[in-house]
């Protein structure tokens, strides 16, 4: 069997009284979409700001392509090839849409103590940033400042940004979310090409998109995973519907 | 070309025809002026690298500002007495030598600083810089072999070679000249990729982080940068008074360098220019009438921050875009 790209062990996060984060262990493996879903509140996104480092775990391990990442911070991982989005769009709102993801392929680079070259003339970062732009569809936005930009086209955006890292594992937090069908008909779409590329940590609401994509799916209530396996198994996994899906299915 | 690049062309001459002008009418007050404004603004356009372009409101640039007049009054007062500085090393009045050492000086003393400050943001971070320069200030006080509270005078002004920096117009142009070359490289920094990275850190860090660069390596070589520049406009300020003190280094200098940019307008490029202007014109303007002048400065800076985010700037050549 394939070592796992992502694999986390029994994690744990508090806050205060409420176990947000209660003994998670997950792996994401190579090529593989791996859907997390789960009622609100049920600390999806709190899992994902610990892979990605907004937030420091109580106890357990991330073990990211062979490393220890846990004491690593967010600029740290995202080094090592964590690409992640925001359930919250978030992004430089002044710059446009293009430098927006020009700022990651300059990282990606590793040259951000440049001082003197201008980066608008700069043809080896507007030419991978605008063809990030034009995988997602965005680039005839491209010059439009962020905080100008629909917040559909933003979560395009996002998805472009952690694209042009080139990462080795994508950390995908409801990229859905707020996109109306046409739009997450076309994610749903793109994501789905997007796995050859690198795995995908994928938490999403919208249960045809799950149900779509995902090669697996783990089941996340009050902060403990209750169940994980394919398609098949979740949708007739009677736990899972009775704490979750319910009509959904 | 832009409506800002007309505006800022039309400041940069400005700025130079005036005291031109006033030379040529025998007028040296005016000459004086001017210098001090091209002085004020390159110190002002080292912070502008900080709070403008990375949103570090340091509230204790004063510090660098003063470090670099002490660096020109140190190592002139030792050439002048031909005492050794330190390690036999001799002073000197070579303006050059000069300005490399204070910014050297603001460099290396701004990375501690700003080491420290940056772990913190916001009002810590304001607090924390202030503390600082507080501490430099007291410093100076209490330092009798600089003359202490009483500052240390100049006796004659340092040398530039080739220039007459004793008169009121050369001076006046090297220190154009300097202004102009700072602004230049703030003008490069800011379209440059570090000045991307410096800016997306003011915008969103966390953004920043999640790109896979660390906000606080950028901030504090933005930091560090920044005191230099406004540490080679201490060196200048101190040669065109021929005197330093610690008020060079007093709360009321930062104060007075981020009030310049805020009038002028945050982050653009002529920002500390226009608000330089503005502030020498009336300080010489109002100073003469009332006592109060800054009262009215006062009113004029709450009418900018309500109701002219851009500042002066912002008014005149409308929101800028970048990009
Ligand atoms: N920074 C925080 N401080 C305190 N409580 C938090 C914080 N972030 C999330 N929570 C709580 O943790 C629980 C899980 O939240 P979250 O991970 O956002 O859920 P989900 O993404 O699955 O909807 C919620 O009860 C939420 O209120
Ligand atoms: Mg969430």
């Amino acid at each position: 069997m394939a070592e796992p790209v992502l694999e986390i062990r029994d994690l744990k996060k508090t806050f205060g009284a409420l176990k947000a984060t209660d003994g998670v262990s997950l792996d994401l493996m190579p090529g593989e979409i791996h859907a997390l879903i789960g009622p609100n509140g049920a600390g999806k996104s709190t899992l994902i700001h610990q892979l990605s480092g907004s937030f420091r775990p109580d106890s357990g391990t991330i073990t990211f392509l062979g490393q220890d990442i846990a004491g690593l911070d967010m600029a740290a991982r995202a080094r090592l090839g964590l690409g992640r989005s925001f359930q919250i769009s978030s992004l430089a709102q002044e710059f446009s849409a293009l430098r927006n993801v020009m700022l990651a392929v300059q990282a990606r680079q590793g040259t951000s103590f440049r001082f003197f070259r201008p980066v608008m003339s700069d043809k080896s970062l507007t030419e991978p940033a605008m063809a990030m732009l034009k995988r997602v569809g965005l680039a005839e936005r491209a010059h439009v400042p962020a905080a100008e930009l629909s917040h559909g086209e933003r979560r395009q955006l996002e998805i472009a940004i952690a694209l042009a890292l080139g990462p080795k594992a994508f950390l995908f937090d409801e990229p859905m979310a707020g996109m109306g069908p046409e739009g997450s008909k076309a994610l749903t779409k793109f994501l789905d090409g997007l796995r050859q590329q690198a795995p995908i940590l994928l938490v999403e609401h919208d249960m045809d998109a799950v149900f779509a994509l995902a090669d697996r799916i783990s089941v996340l209530v009050y902060g403990r995973v209750i169940a994980t396996g394919t398609v098949d198994d979740i949708r007739n996994d009677p736990e899972v519907r009775r704490a979750y899906l319910g009509e959904a299915a | 070309m832009s409506r800002e690049t007309i505006v800022n062309i039309v400041l940069a001459l400005l700025l130079l025809a005036i005291p031109l002008g006033a030379s040529a009418m025998g007028e040296q007050f005016y000459v004086t002026l001017a210098t001090r404004i091209a002085i004020l603004a390159l110190a002002a356009t080292g912070l502008n690298i900080a709070l403008g372009l990375g949103g570090l409101v340091s509230f204790g640039h004063a510090a660098f500002f003063g470090l670099g007049g002490y660096a020109a009054g140190i190592l002139a007062t030792h050439a002048f007495n031909a005492e050794p500085l330190f390690f036999g090393l001799p002073g000197t009045t070579s303006m050059p030598v000069i300005w490399l050492v204070a910014i050297m000086v603001c460099g290396l003393v701004a990375l501690p600083i700003g080491a420290i400050s940056l772990r913190t943001t916001g009002v810590y971070f304001i607090m924390i810089t202030l503390a600082f320069a507080q501490m430099i200030y007291y410093f100076a006080i209490s330092w009798p072999a600089y003359g202490g509270e009483d500052g240390l005078s100049i006796y004659v002004r340092n040398a530039f070679p080739g220039v007459n920096t004793a008169q009121p117009l050369p001076y006046f142009l090297i220190c154009y000249v300097v202004l102009m070359a700072a602004l230049g490289l703030f003008w490069l920094l800011r379209g440059s990729r570090f000045g991307a990275a410096l800016q997306a850190a003011r915008q969103n860090a966390t953004r920043l982080s999640a790109v896979g660069i660390a906000p606080f390596n950028i901030r504090l070589v933005a930091f560090a940068i920044s005191a230099m520049v406004t540490g080679l406009a201490g060196a200048l300020f101190a040669d065109l008074n021929r005197f330093v003190s610690p008020s060079m280094l007093s709360w009321h200098m930062s104060g007075e360098l981020i009030v310049l940019i805020i009038l002028g307008g945050k982050g653009g490029l002529f920002g500390p220019v226009a608000g330089a202007m503005l502030y020498v014109l009336f300080e010489f303007a109002l100073g003469g009438i009332t006592e109060r002048w800054q009262f009215f400065l006062g009113l004029i800076l709450l009418g900018v921050v309500l109701f002219a985010r851009g500042g002066l700037l912002g008014l005149l050549a409308g929101k800028a875009r970048h990009g």
